[in-house]
């Protein structure tokens, strides 16, 4: 006690007659980094502010020499012009019946393995659990080659399962539901079982009500990857009317004359769904980034 | 509780965790383990995935050593990660210090910086080639208000990996950046306090607390980001599409270009083999590190 005190004051005293400069310091300092991270964060704007000023400049005024960010007119028609010069709304279709299925089968399958991995005392869990973990690290373009072939002999080449269900057991999430569900309480559990139901509705009815969380991570991360996925969808597809959004913009840049204003267009209107969920769950985006990183 | 009803649960109990198992460890043989263990099958063989693989022993591997196109996809992808890796880690930690306070607009900058993770490496990749556009683009209008004369950036050999690397800069700092902002979230006050009542000053702090406290997180950013560096795909297939000639030719997108574009499937899965083991040759560095930190 006497120590803590004798200490307390060594501190005031220490720092009284250096307060009011550190203060200014202090200060100083604050606006300094402020003004720094005004300048940086102007400098990640620009792509975006880039691409949104070409996307609304006549497609004369985007190839001038004289540079301007803000269009002398805006045209809005470019857009309705770009969704006129490729199908991009078909692959918004299939894009969005791929992240929709894939979230639900994604979340439904992770938590039911993570719930049972988190709870459950069977043979063969360590090996299973490691052998999952393993695989953590394997991106898919290692296996390009054999998933190719798996799928061509599955006859899911061409098919929304072939894009949707392989990868729907995600080390990321199983690991991730794992953890988050260890921390459920055993008694909740066993309460249930006493009341007598059964081992699947205790998953449905106690476990997945109490990990809300995790599933919007879940949802927000599965999303997030399949929506901008382009590797796996190059694999699966080859036939156009089946292509998702990433696809489509890269073949677009790829096969035809470039007119930047549409391509613009069109890139702008692809990231306006992921914007929005990020804007909406940026809290949930980060943790879940700290939390794994996995995957991009 | 009858005893049959309990005798019912007990079994439930014991069936349970394996059928609740099952779709994922399904999938995860059928589209994971198989396809590892197919690989390396593969690569000893000649396949066009049409007819029968033909067993050719090491004949493919013995192809990759003479093949100049691997050496030079080989080297394009270490250049890429040496050019990405050190420059995004640096910025990012940098970022994520001058964050780690009171300071306005905190979760703007935070949401600007890490905006770029989210939006696809396609629509990323088409934003900076249109940026890069030697003559209408913004980068070079921008160098030449600095007096800068411009290069024409994607159709240069010299000058289209750093215009890739420049454009992945902007993704990965921010990634970097909020994973090191957790990091630092994480180091308890009272170490700062301790060693200001030792004398420390800012520079100290950061050399003898912060960076210490930061080694776990840096390692895994580390070997996350080279393992990123080693995958890149998506931005040189929109960017480049690997040229000029093979200058930005990079080992992900020559087992495409090898297994897919030409059908040779023995080699592209000769060269996923070769890619697997260096994945697992940074997992296990990984792994050590870690645990030298423990």
């Amino acid at each position: 006690m006497k120590i803590q005190e004798t200490q307390t004051q060594i501190k005031e005293v220490g720092v009284a007659p250096f307060s009011l400069p550190l203060r200014k310091f202090r200060q100083w300092k604050t606006g300094l980094i402020f003004v720094v991270l005004c300048i940086s964060a102007g400098i990640f704007l620009i792509p975006f502010i880039w691409m949104l000023s070409t996307a609304l400049k006549s497609p004369a005024e985007a190839v001038s020499n004289d540079i301007h960010i803000i269009p002398e007119t805006f045209v809005w028609s470019n857009f309705s012009n770009a969704l006129k010069a490729a199908p991009f709304l078909g692959y918004v279709g299939n894009s969005l019946i791929v992240a929709f299925f894939a979230v639900i089968l994604t979340v439904f399958i992770n938590c039911l393995a993570g719930f049972a991995f988190a709870k459950y005392e069977f043979k063969g869990r360590n090996v299973l659990f490691m052998m999952v973990l393993s695989t953590l690290m394997i991106p898919v373009q290692i296996i390009m080659v054999p998933n190719f072939y798996i799928l061509k002999e599955l006859e899911w080449l061409n098919t929304y399962s072939g894009l949707i269900i392989p990868r729907a057991a995600e080390a990321f999430g199983l690991f991730l539901a794992r953890q988050y569900m260890m921390n459920i309480p055993n008694e909740l559990i066993e309460a249930a079982r006493i009341d007598g139901a059964s081992e699947f509705k205790i998953f449905t009815k106690v476990v997945l009500p109490n990990v809300k969380p995790l599933i919007a991570v879940l949802i927000i991360f599965t999303f997030m990857w399949r929506w901008n996925d382009l590797i796996w969808p190059l694999i699966v597809v080859s036939d156009k009317a089946m292509y998702t959004v990433q696809l489509g913009l890269a073949i677009v840049k790829g096969e035809h004359y470039i007119n930047w204003t549409i391509l613009m267009c069109l890139t702008l209107l692809s990231i306006i769904p992921i914007l929005i969920v990020f804007l909406l769950f940026q809290r949930y985006f980060v943790q879940g980034m700290a939390n794994s990183g996995m995957k991009e | 509780m009858s005893s049959l009803a309990s005798w019912y649960q007990k079994r439930a109990i014991k069936i349970a965790p394996y059928l609740f198992i099952a779709p994922n460890i399904i999938l995860f043989l059928v589209f994971m383990i198989i396809p590892i263990l197919f690989t390396f099958y593969i690569s000893f063989h000649k396949w066009t995935i049409l007819g029968k693989p033909e067993f050719t022993g090491l004949e493919n591997y013995v192809d990759m050593f003479t093949d100049k196109v691997f050496w030079i996809s080989l080297w394009n992808t270490v250049y890429y990660t040496v050019g990405t890796v050190p420059l995004s880690m640096a910025l990012g930690l940098a970022g994520a210090i001058l964050l780690n306070r009171k300071i306005p607009l905190r979760a703007l900058f935070r949401g600007i910086f890490f905006a770029p993770v989210v939006v696809s490496l396609v629509a990323t990749g088409l934003i900076w080639a249109w940026m890069f556009n030697p003559n209408y683009g913004l980068f070079n209008h921008m160098l030449s208000s600095f007096g800068i004369e411009g290069v024409n950036w994607l159709s240069s050999s010299t000058w289209a990996m750093p215009a890739v690397i420049i454009t992945t800069l902007w993704v990965r700092i921010g990634y970097c950046l909020v994973i090191y902002l957790a990091g630092l979230q994480a180091i308890p006050e009272s170490l700062y306090e301790a060693a200001e009542i030792d004398g420390a000053n800012g520079w100290q702090k950061f050399c003898y607390v912060t960076l210490p406290m930061l080694k776990h997180t840096t390692v895994f950013v580390l070997v996350i980001s080279v393992i990123y560096g080693f995958m890149v795909f998506d931005l040189v297939y929109t960017m480049t599409n690997g040229g000029p000639g093979f200058s930005t030719t990079v080992i992900v997108q020559y087992i495409y270009q090898k297994a897919f574009v030409e059908g040779d499937m023995g080699y592209g899965s000769a060269l996923g083999t070769i890619l697997f083991l260096i994945m697992m040759g940074f997992t296990a560095l990984q792994l050590r590190l870690g645990r030298e930190k423990a």
